[in-house]
């Protein structure tokens, strides 16, 4: 048996399953979100000395900072895979991943200006991951605004996949600048990443919460492609249809 | 494949040379703006050698990107870029836009780059540092603006969107340009791995900016 792989890169046949996607994911999200919050207030040990109750935001921080780099992989994938096959479906889906990876840019930064104001003293410092993160959040808001000051809809989704290309191109260069190798300037405040010396039930609750913030990232962005396909596709008899059933 | 890139370079530097207003106009740009900034700052004359370093290299990048949406715009306008992507010989004009737009912006501001240090207060050495990072980093800014520039050919919104997708990503030839200028005002000894961490960033972007810009080329004017 052949498996056709090209069945639901339609936006049709996309659109058909769609619904059910969404239901799963913020099912799986709600359900995960609930059960990682409750572990991180509930099941971790309170006898932390060097931290206080307010480190709890890391499971909200961690997370988020971690979907917005995996959303601009992501968002590279599909636009690769576009300009590759040039399939529609693809840039419909690097479109519409692009918001939630800059909303969830902006989120790590802002959960972490909280935890920095009361842990450091400061709601930010120049330091290199958080340089890192303000740069990503410009790239994916650099990415929107070419995507939408294009108005033919052809040429917009293949300039953006191309300069998201060049942006992935450039990132590591981006972050190793960031991280400069002067030690003179490196005075860093954000720790190293250190998840071996993390704590159980922390590290427990912290993948449920990523696990909770992917099935998310899952749902709105299938949502948000639903509405660009109708967009888009607003000429075709199917499109019209459905706009009609539902209206 | 017939050789179109010193044609198009002459071409192209004749039109520059003939409308120098556009040259004089990125060149004083950059001249106010470094004047300005150390009037809003008030500083000592002790303290405006520390920040001369990145306020150069800021200002350079601002000049090199203000005149970037004409990079391709009149020759989009008038036709001759369909005609030059249906040639097949793309690539070599994009090379001879990008050393043009180089030789108009970045090396008039290189040149004049001493003078400026001299205003901050910079020392001879540091001086001669500032003027190879220079040399060595605008084209940079040449290279990955054109992709831009590409991108957006022909859109409203122009310049504007232009340094938006531009300036991060010229974010590490800013920083590695600065740090050799601040390395060598603190006599610190590895002014020379700036440097090459700048000439290795310029070889890559000799080599893959113009398939880029290209490639948005062909996007753009498909």
């Amino acid at each position: 048996m052949s498996i056709n792989w090209f069945k639901y890169s339609s936006p049709a046949s996309f659109y058909g399953i769609s619904r059910s996607i969404i239901k799963v994911a913020s099912l799986i999200s709600i359900i995960l979100c609930i059960i990682g919050l409750y572990w991180g207030f509930a099941k971790t040990p309170n006898i932390l000395t060097d931290q206080k109750e307010y480190y709890r935001i890391l499971f909200v921080h961690v997370p988020v900072a971690w979907m917005s780099m995996w959303l601009y992989v992501t968002l590279v994938f599909w636009a690769v895979i576009g300009l590759i096959f040039n399939t529609r479906l693809s840039y419909m889906m690097a479109a519409a991943t692009a918001p939630t990876g800059a909303l969830f840019a902006f989120l790590t930064i802002w959960t972490g200006a909280f935890w920095g104001k009361t842990s450091w003293g400061v709601w930010w410092d120049w330091d290199p991951r958080m340089t890192s993160m303000l740069i990503l959040l410009f790239i994916y808001i650099g990415y929107i605004a070419l995507q939408n000051s294009i108005t033919d809809t052809r040429r917009a989704d293949r300039a953006s996949a191309l300069l998201a290309l060049v942006g992935v191109i450039c990132i590591p260069v981006i972050y190793l600048s960031i991280n400069c190798p002067d030690p003179y300037q490196c005075a860093a405040l954000h720790q190293q990443s250190s998840l071996k010396k993390i704590e159980n039930n922390i590290l427990i609750a912290m993948f449920i919460m990523l696990f909770a913030t992917w099935a998310y990232s899952f749902a709105v962005i299938t949502h948000r492609l639903r509405s660009i396909i109708l967009e888009r596709e607003k000429r075709t008899q199917w499109a019209q249809d459905i706009v009609r059933d539902t209206a | 494949m017939n050789n179109t890139f010193m044609p198009m370079l002459k071409r192209d530097l004749v039109l520059a040379i003939r409308n120098y207003n556009d040259v004089l106009i990125g060149l004083f740009f950059f001249i106010v703006v470094v004047s300005l900034i150390p009037i809003s700052l008030n500083e000592s004359a002790q303290t405006l050698p520390r920040l001369a370093a990145g306020l150069v290299w800021i200002a350079a990048l601002l000049s090199s990107i203000l005149s970037l949406a004409s990079l391709f715009e009149a020759d989009h306008a008038d036709g001759s870029l369909d005609l030059i992507l249906s040639t097949g010989s793309i690539y070599q004009c994009v090379l001879a836009k990008i050393t043009v737009h180089w030789l108009i912006t970045g090396l008039p501001l290189t040149l004049i780059s001493p003078l400026i240090g001299l205003a901050y207060n910079l020392h001879e050495e540091q001086l001669s540092v500032l003027f190879v990072s220079l040399l060595i980093g605008t084209p940079v800014l040449s290279c990955i603006g054109a992709i831009g520039a590409a991108l957006t050919l022909g859109l409203r919104s122009g310049t504007s969107i232009i340094a938006l997708i531009v300036l991060p990503l010229n974010l590490p030839v800013m920083v590695y340009g600065a740090a050799a200028v601040r390395a060598s005002i603190n006599r610190l000894d590895n002014v020379m791995t700036y440097l090459l961490f700048l000439t290795a960033m310029l070889i890559i972007a000799v080599v893959f900016a113009p398939l880029a810009t290209t490639a948005a080329l062909k996007i753009s004017n498909d």
